[in-house]
């Protein structure tokens, strides 16, 4: 028996920042330096983990509440919404997206930071959703606060928010962050500007949206993200 | 073959940074851990361990390991592996850790059998793997072989690896410690036994 599938396009390095970013200064000693090794795509990376609606609890998308103690994070609350897309631009459903962040002060409650900013016993910082049939998610946190790293002098890292999404297939994975338009630390941040082209910079800046915001509540962004898309023709594997 | 063009530009990758523990692999979660079999998963039962170590050779105390595998039957649980082969009910095939203050990593699971490859050809049975780390903006993909399988010298990922060295890279030495069958797998950033990374 044969099965037709399709490949996805290949990972687009003049999208992804490259391994080796001297401004950012633990890439040197952590960057692969051989040549990457072309890799035909067979099941072993055309499937990937399935997770479903049992991997999200209910009221995990919301991280002002969702620490479970009965109180409510502090802070600017927002609603961050948006589509999982393929580059084709077809939606992808039912994915797993996860997020972390810091606190509105810029502090995250992991033991390693040791940032001297205030802890914030509501907020836990992390939060989870499935996309629903259109490919879209929905969170509501908090606007998390820039905080100073160790990377060069008076080193600060742009609000943003940490997420991570599996999409169908193996190759599909990625990790990244969501900016906020209009924060002045952007030009100066090695993470962000590790990033090799403008217009795939822009596409990790969230957009302002006064149709999201809820009046009196919270106000609203928009944030796509797009994951690696399938080839036009399908190949043959056996069955 | 056609030329790809698609009309959207993919969202980059950026670093899980320090922290990424709080959000993907929080405390007392039962949906990502490094130990995915269960008492009635199927198979040989083995520990992968091993250590992500710097250009230095310096012990990377913040890396994220995900591994993503088929079953004993070599059939991945995904709807797209059609595969006539059995499905194992107690064995989903996906696994997330991170390394500890000392680099090193661990994962509780079973050998996964053979999957087919290219054309009509069989690959070797191996663990596709992700490394992600602060320091690592964009994540690296490689894979785990296994020592003695005689499927190794077949697989067409591996021979693709001119360097035999470098290949070597890719497989995990097997030791026994009381009962316990234990797959080493160091993954090296760089140097002279960077492991071999792919772009997949």
């Amino acid at each position: 028996m044969i099965l037709k599938v399709k490949r996805y396009g290949p990972r687009d390095w003049k999208v992804h920042p490259p391994y080796l970013y001297e401004h950012y200064r633990s890439t040197p000693l952590r960057s692969p330096r051989k040549p990457l090794i072309p890799l035909t795509q067979t099941l072993s990376e055309l499937t990937g983990p399935v997770y479903g609606h049992d991997a999200v609890h209910p009221g995990d998308s919301d991280l002002t509440t969702n620490a479970g103690r009965g109180g409510e994070a502090i802070g600017e609350r927002i609603i961050v919404t948006g589509r999982v897309l393929e580059e084709d631009g077809r939606p992808v459903p039912n994915t797993l997206v996860e997020v972390w962040q810091a606190n509105a002060a810029g502090r995250y409650p992991h033991k390693r930071d040791q940032h001297d900013a205030p802890h914030d016993p509501n907020f836990i910082g992390a939060g989870r959703c499935m996309t629903n049939e259109k490919g879209e998610y929905q969170f509501v946190s908090i606007r998390p606060g820039p905080y100073p790293w160790g990377n060069h002098y008076n080193a600060w890292r742009p609000s943003h928010i940490h997420y991570s999404l599996f999409g169908h297939a193996f190759v599909t994975r990625l990790v990244t962050q969501m900016y906020f338009p209009g924060d002045q630390l952007l030009p100066l941040d090695p993470i962000y500007n590790g990033i090799p082209d403008e217009k795939a910079r822009q596409r990790l800046i969230a957009k302002f949206a006064h149709d999201v915001s809820d009046p009196g509540r919270a106000l609203g962004y928009r944030f796509d993200i797009v994951l690696r898309g399938r080839e036009e023709n399908p190949f043959e594997v056996r069955k | 073959m056609k030329h790809y063009n698609p009309m959207m530009i993919q969202s980059p990758s950026q670093t899980v940074g320090p922290y990424f523990a709080q959000g993907l692999l929080r405390d007392g979660d039962q949906v990502f851990t490094n130990t995915f079999i269960s008492e009635n998963t199927e198979g040989e039962r083995i520990r992968i361990e091993g250590c992500v170590l710097d250009a230095e050779g310096r012990p990377v105390e913040d890396a994220m390991i995900e591994i993503w595998q088929a079953n004993h039957h070599g059939r991945y649980n995904h709807p797209l592996d059609e595969q006539d082969k059995p499905l194992d009910p107690e064995f989903m095939g996906h696994g997330r850790t991170s390394t500890d203050v000392n680099g090193k990593y661990r994962f509780e699971t079973i050998k996964p059998g053979s999957v087919p490859g290219p054309g009509n050809t069989a690959q070797a049975p191996h663990i596709n793997v992700i490394v992600f780390a602060r320091g690592m903006l964009s994540h690296a993909f490689t894979r785990i072989y296994f020592e003695n399988d005689s499927d190794n010298r077949n697989d067409p990922v591996l021979m693709s690896i001119e360097d035999e060295a470098h290949r070597n890279t890719l497989i995990a030495r097997r030791e026994e410690t009381a009962g316990v069958i234990v797959y080493r797998f160091d993954i090296r950033f760089q140097g002279e036994n960077e492991t071999a990374f792919f772009d997949a």
